[in-house]
């Protein structure tokens, strides 16, 4: 009989899957089996190769060569003219949107925290966005942000706060504020999801108590709410400052790096290489310079801010 | 009086936050529903005053659309399904067994949500034309089902975690073996979650553009993000017609959305779905 609680230690012994063919061992290897070799091969060896490729002279034009070259392909990428800019506007494109949408994400999971009529409505509307693609997002953005007929442009002009049309997305010095702007708008939601389910987890004694106290709102906030969902909020600002930077989509669609190369972060001048450069070789020294950024990032991170758990989801 | 000015400012914060995130989506409805010239005339309605199908008739005339939308059902559906049943048992085992190397895979699905898979790209082009699958809606059918495994097989394992123990094992004393107990007993209780699965892995691949656009470029295979894609790419964006486009294909989201938002806010809390 299988005895399914893993906390016991007999249970480590009996089960070990790839050694001993017991009942267990085969019941476990057949369910892992078909995940373990679809992501196999279909990711980790793609991706390991991608790996190999920073190192290689790998061009679609002229597969015939294939050399290894060791770091020419980092060269080649970082001495470009237009990299300080990539590596600029990516630092911008994460952080400016991460503080927005954290501050406001944060803000809205607090309004939503107590029950009212027509929250679920509400919750429904507000948490949309989540669920349509960056490059929708992208589009109805670039749209709106339209120099001629857009209508940001429009409203800006009816309330008098501008006296001529600003080219949002054609002025490189707008360009990037547009793109942030779009980004803070799609990712609020996925905060406000997250901290919201943390909230929600505070026991309302906490606060009873602290009525009692005469505790004010603020010193409530701070002394209860925020130190209570810290954990959280810090998971969830590692994970997003990984998934902002892996997310070309929506300036992809919105402006396509442009105009002049102004709104590249790296994963889009990663996205070019490959599908308009065929240049893998480069495209993949990109891709190694991403995790290893973000690796830095997170020790960084988790330095920084000493926990311990981030890790534990 | 305090409370009065609190409430009022909630309410206004609510309002605020509603508006700005509506106004783009209506923003895009209203402009699909113009007629071209109101499209490009000022100042701008922001109440149609003619309404138009035109730009959906267009779209399904001078278009494939109706092909485009067949391909990402078929391909979000299908790939949506495999992966759930595929994670369904690899979830089962990650939440009931403790077996070697069990810490070493998790963490290795939970790598796969973390690193730009766009390192992947180019191999996988070469891997995938090598196998005879490019242009070929198989192609994705198969990345798809891949790319959604580590992230369903997460969110099952937590879904799996919260169902006691106990419930398989009084199956299993009333005498159905392990596998009965799983298809009879613990499958139609974690329906829920299995669904809230699907419909992850649904709008994640309905929603895909990278690897659709690297694989695919014969006109009967394309999805509609490759199909929106070759809209964009053409030297002015016909807005109207974009718009359509846009509204057509947001609305299977909208609609399982709609159903299952509160399944959604729960997965998304798993720490398992990218947003």
């Amino acid at each position: 009989m299988v005895d399914p609680q893993p906390q016991r230690k007999q249970n480590v012994v009996s089960h070990k899957p790839f050694f001993t063919f017991s009942k267990e061992g085969k019941f476990i290897f057949l369910c892992l089996f078909p995940a373990m070799l679809l992501v196999s091969v279909f990711i980790y060896y793609p991706l390991f190769k991608g790996v190999l490729m920073a190192f290689q002279n790998y061009t679609l034009f002229d597969l015939s060569n294939r050399a290894f070259i060791g770091l020419e392909n980092f060269r080649a990428v970082i001495s470009t003219a237009e990299f300080s800019t990539v590596a600029w506007n990516s630092v911008l494109w994460v952080f400016v949107s991460l503080f927005f949408q954290l501050t406001l994400g944060f803000i809205l999971a607090l309004l939503l925290r107590r029950a009212f009529k027509g929250r679920g409505i509400y919750q429904a509307f507000v948490f949309f966005p989540w669920a349509m693609s960056g490059f929708l997002i992208g589009l109805i953005w670039r749209w709106m942000f339209n120099g001629q007929n857009g209508v940001i442009n429009d409203l800006l002009l009816r309330t008098g706060i501008i006296e001529q049309q600003i080219p949002f997305l054609s002025d490189p010095n707008w360009a990037m504020i547009s793109v942030i702007i779009a980004n803070i708008w799609y990712g609020t939601t996925f905060f406000a999801i997250m901290i919201l389910a943390a909230l929600q987890s505070i026991p309302g004694e906490l606060y009873e108590a602290a009525d009692m106290d005469g505790a004010n709102k603020i010193q409530q906030l701070t002394s209860i709410t925020i130190p209570f969902i810290l954990p959280t909020l810090l998971a969830t600002t590692l994970l997003r400052v990984i998934w902002i930077l892996n997310f070309p989509d929506l300036i992809y669609s919105m402006t396509n790096g442009g105009p002049a190369g102004s709104t590249h972060i790296i994963t889009t001048y990663m996205i070019e290489k490959i599908m308009y450069d065929q240049n893998y070789g480069e495209a993949s020294a990109i891709g190694v310079i991403i995790i290893l950024s973000l690796l830095l990032f997170a020790v960084f991170f988790l330095l920084v801010t000493n926990y311990k758990k981030a890790g534990d989801f | 009086m305090g409370h009065v000015l609190w409430v009022s400012m909630k309410r206004t914060f609510l309002f605020l936050f509603l508006v700005t995130t509506l106004f783009p989506l209506y923003w895009i409805f209203i402009t699909s529903l113009k007629p071209q010239k109101d499209i490009f005339t000022f100042p701008l309605q922001y109440w149609p005053e003619n309404i138009t199908f035109e730009h959906y008739v267009n779209m399904f005339s001078f278009s494939n659309f109706h092909l485009y939308i067949m391909n990402s059902l078929i391909v979000a559906v299908v790939a949506g399904i495999f992966a759930v049943i595929i994670s369904m048992f690899s979830g089962y085992v990650l939440a009931r067994y403790q077996f070697k190397g069990k810490n070493q895979i998790v963490l290795a699905f939970f790598v796969t949500q973390m690193i730009p898979l766009f390192i992947a790209l180019a191999p996988l082009y070469l891997l995938m034309s090598k196998l005879n699958l490019l242009n070929k809606l198989s192609a994705l059918l198969l990345i798809y089902t891949v790319m959604m495994i580590p992230f369903c097989t997460i969110i099952m394992r937590g879904f799996f975690e919260r169902i006691p123990a106990s419930l398989e094992e009084a199956a299993m004393i009333d005498g159905c073996t392990r596998t009965q107990a799983l298809f009879r007993v613990i499958f139609p209780v974690m329906l829920p979650g299995i669904t809230a699965t699907f419909i992850f892995a649904f709008v994640q691949c309905w929603n895909e553009l990278f690897l659709a656009i690297m694989f695919i470029d014969d006109e009967s295979s394309k999805t509609i993000p490759v199909a929106m894609n070759s809209f964009i790419t053409k030297f002015d964006i016909d807005w109207g017609a974009m718009s359509a486009a846009t509204v057509l294909s947001v609305i299977p989201t909208l609609i399982l959305f709609a159903f299952f938002q509160k399944y959604i806010v729960e997965g998304a809390t798993q720490g398992a779905v990218k947003g």
